[in-house]
């Protein structure tokens, strides 16, 4: 009898290629301003546009990361979610309106406070609205994609017109707060004051979620089941008291993402979030669905190309985003960091 | 014969055989029954509507496939009609090479579309097929040297089908024979021979396929049919048949524009009346289409006129909501309630009962 044959396992590092792999779309959007600098040509405005490309991407992103969280966690996929876009910036709206007297005044901090209300009313009701959307209108359909993109969408549509019952069919126009008008020069290139503060913003939103979800255990909760919903379940956690606390969660972000939309078109009506949706969904494909990484890096990437190509060619500028999602699924067909395995 | 004819697909209960041939009467003599030009023009809608919610119930009901492009096709179908007349100038050939080469680019673009997303998973197909399409009436709508942009185009067509063309020069049952009927019985025919043809192929061998992807997909492939050779290929059908009732349509109106053909609206429309019909039963369309436009056309002044009476015995509130503009707010709730309810619509609970 012969002994048994050494049994000596290593690990292997993988080699660096490897490691980088997921890393590589993080250098997409580098090289999409260089490209921009590029083909532009003048930097003054080249400066201006990726600023407003970078404003534009972090105000998507805000709408979207709710939305690809919620069909990670629970296969759903919410073709209403522009609604709460709306909602956010109808209520926010109208609380700004209603302040009048700080939005008018020039001092800052004023101003800050009726924003800061406006959002605050803006997210409270859009997380009722989507708890309520929850129970009422997805609950009964999980696990069944037709009839979830139907339900849902005949949600967008009663929400939008009661939006239109509440506050009647015509557009509302509006200024932004006094501190927040007009733009500033800064080598050469005027950039306006508000994309600033909502790169800012959405910056530091990005940089609380990725904390959330990496550092807390909620979010160690999230994610484990994103990637894997039995076995957490299995492991005793009630996943769908998680999933109804995203969705909320979720929505609320939108309604945040409805307001600074809504304050950088200086216009809303009931049909904005519908409109909005489609470059949503294209930065959740492009994304991979599930992933706020993956969300965080398209919505960038839509929003500088938008800019870019609007100031080259006009007429371009949708089509672009979708020739960019084109080529990204060309080259990573499941979005470009997914998570959700093909269902 | 007869039965042949609607490929062996009876309507298997009194009532709803008794309903569906009251629509098809009514559309069939509506010049004569329904004299007027706004009754003429609904029942044209009718007929149109029909097909383009059957075409997408092949793929929705079918195959069970979202699709958020529909509307991408119809108004392929209707400006290419609009572009061969006005560049072919005013002929029936210019009709037949629009609708032919619309019909031609829809399935070619359908192909595309499908062949790209439908590999990856299903649900991309809605997303993406939202994105396309928005895209695409965002380009029509600047493209406005070729297009017309938002004021999209107007343009003849053969004078046999306007009613300056006179046929007879006494009515006939009270109804002036000229060139508008004409062209009313071309929306009617050619809306009843697609018609035919897409009950035909849900039918045929071809879409029992379908209907097994959708009730199953993973194991239809593993019988061994390619899911993605029916699901492309059922996109492609019913790319061709949207864009033949769109051809219909801009024949009928003599004006194409982003309004009337693309908007996302009329997609909205195309669902409701699918799910309100029944989905999954091409005679789902027939009713689906018959109460929606009838709903759109007659319902809002109905609205009014409770908005009125409520208004003046002084109930706070609850005029807004029957205020005539609201009137989808209604479709909507009823939408969402079907899905949920009877997912098969008004033809699946008739049959039941059959």
């Amino acid at each position: 009898m012969s002994a048994a044959p050494d049994h000596a396992p290593t690990i292997v590092r993988a080699g660096l290629r490897d490691r980088l792999a997921p890393h590589v779309p993080l250098l997409l959007i580098p090289v999409l301003i260089v490209l921009g600098f590029v083909s532009i040509g003048s930097p003054s405005s080249w400066l201006t546009l990726t600023v407003s490309g970078l404003a534009m991407g972090m105000m998507i992103f805000i709408m979207a990361s709710g939305l690809t969280l919620v069909f990670g966690l629970m296969d759903v996929i919410n073709f209403g979610h522009g609604a709460f876009v709306s909602v956010g910036a109808f209520v926010g709206i109208t609380v700004l309106l209603a302040l009048g007297g700080m939005t008018g005044s020039p001092s800052l901090a004023l101003n800050m406070a009726a924003l800061l209300l406006a959002v605050v009313a803006a997210m409270l009701a859009t997380g009722i609205i989507g708890w309520g959307f929850e129970k009422v209108i997805v609950e009964p359909v999980y696990g069944a994609h037709l009839k979830q993109i139907l339900v849902t969408m005949g949600g967008l549509i009663i929400v939008e017109e009661l939006i239109l019952v509440a506050w009647g069919p015509d557009e509302i126009f509006f200024t932004r707060p006094e501190t927040l008008q007009g733009a500033f020069t800064f080598a050469g290139a005027a950039i306006e004051r508000y994309r600033l503060v909502a790169v800012v913003f959405g910056l530091a939103l990005f940089l609380a979620m990725r904390f959330v979800l990496r550092s807390t255990k909620i979010g160690l909760i999230v994610r484990a089941g994103v990637e894997n919903g039995e076995m957490v379940q299995a492991l005793g956690y009630r996943l769908r008291a998680v999933f109804i606390g995203v969705f909320i969660a979720g929505s609320a972000l939108a309604g945040l993402g409805g307001v600074m939309w809504a304050l950088y078109q200086e216009v809303i009506t009931a049909h904005m979030g519908a409109g909005i949706m489609v470059l949503v969904f294209i930065v959740v494909i492009m994304g991979g669905l599930g992933s706020v990484e993956g969300c965080f890096i398209a919505a960038l990437l839509v929003g500088l190309t938008q800019n870019y190509v609007a100031f080259l060619e006009p007429k371009l500028a949708l089509i672009s985003n979708i020739g960019l999602m084109v080529l990204i699924l060309m080259w990573r067909p499941q979005g470009m960091m997914p998570v959700v395995k093909a269902k | 014969m007869l039965i042949r004819l609607i490929s062996g697909d009876t309507p298997r209960s009194p009532i709803l055989a008794a309903i569906l041939l009251i629509i098809l009467l009514g559309l069939a003599f509506a010049p004569f029954v329904f004299p007027g030009t706004r009754s003429v023009d609904t029942a044209a809608r009718i007929c149109i509507f029909i097909v383009l919610v059957a075409s997408y119930d092949l793929m929705l009901g079918y195959a069970g496939i979202v699709s958020f492009a529909h509307t991408m096709f119809f108004g392929i179908g209707a400006y290419g009609v609009a572009l061969a007349s006005i560049h072919m100038g005013r002929g029936f050939d210019a009709l037949v090479v629009g609708s032919v080469s619309g019909a031609i680019a829809a399935a070619v673009l359908a192909l595309v579309i499908g062949l790209f997303s439908l590999r990856v998973r299903a649900i991309f197909f809605a997303m993406i097929t939202l994105a396309v399409a928005s895209a695409f009436a965002v380009l029509v709508s600047q493209l406005s040297n070729l297009t017309g942009g938002e004021d999209g185009l107007n343009y003849q067509i053969p004078r046999a089908l306007t009613a300056a063309q006179r046929y007879l020069e006494e009515p006939f049952f009270g109804v002036r024979v000229n060139g508008k009927l004409v062209n009313y019985y071309v929306v009617f025919f050619g809306s009843l021979i697609v018609f035919l043809i897409l009950l035909r192929i849900v039918n045929s061998p071809f879409g029992r396929v379908l209907q097994a992807i959708r009730e199953n997909d993973f194991r239809t492939e593993a019988i061994g049919y390619r899911v993605v050779y029916y699901r492309t290929t059922a996109t492609i059908l019913s790319a061709v048949a949207a864009s033949l009732a769109g051809s219909l349509f801009a024949i009928w109106l003599r004006y194409v524009g982003p309004d009337t053909t693309l908007s996302f609206d009329i997609m909205i429309d195309i669902l409701l009346m699918v799910v309100i019909g029944g989905m999954g039963t091409m005679y789902g369309a027939m009713i689906g289409a018959t109460i929606f436009v009838l709903a759109q056309n007659y319902l809002q002044n109905l609205m009014g006129a409770a908005e009125e009476a409520l208004q003046s015995v002084g109930v706070p509130l609850l005029p807004l909501f029957l205020n005539p503009d609201r009137w989808l707010l209604w479709l909507g709730i009823l939408f969402v309630l079907s899905v949920y309810f009877f997912p098969t619509g008004v033809v699946g609970r008739l049959r039941r009962r059959g």
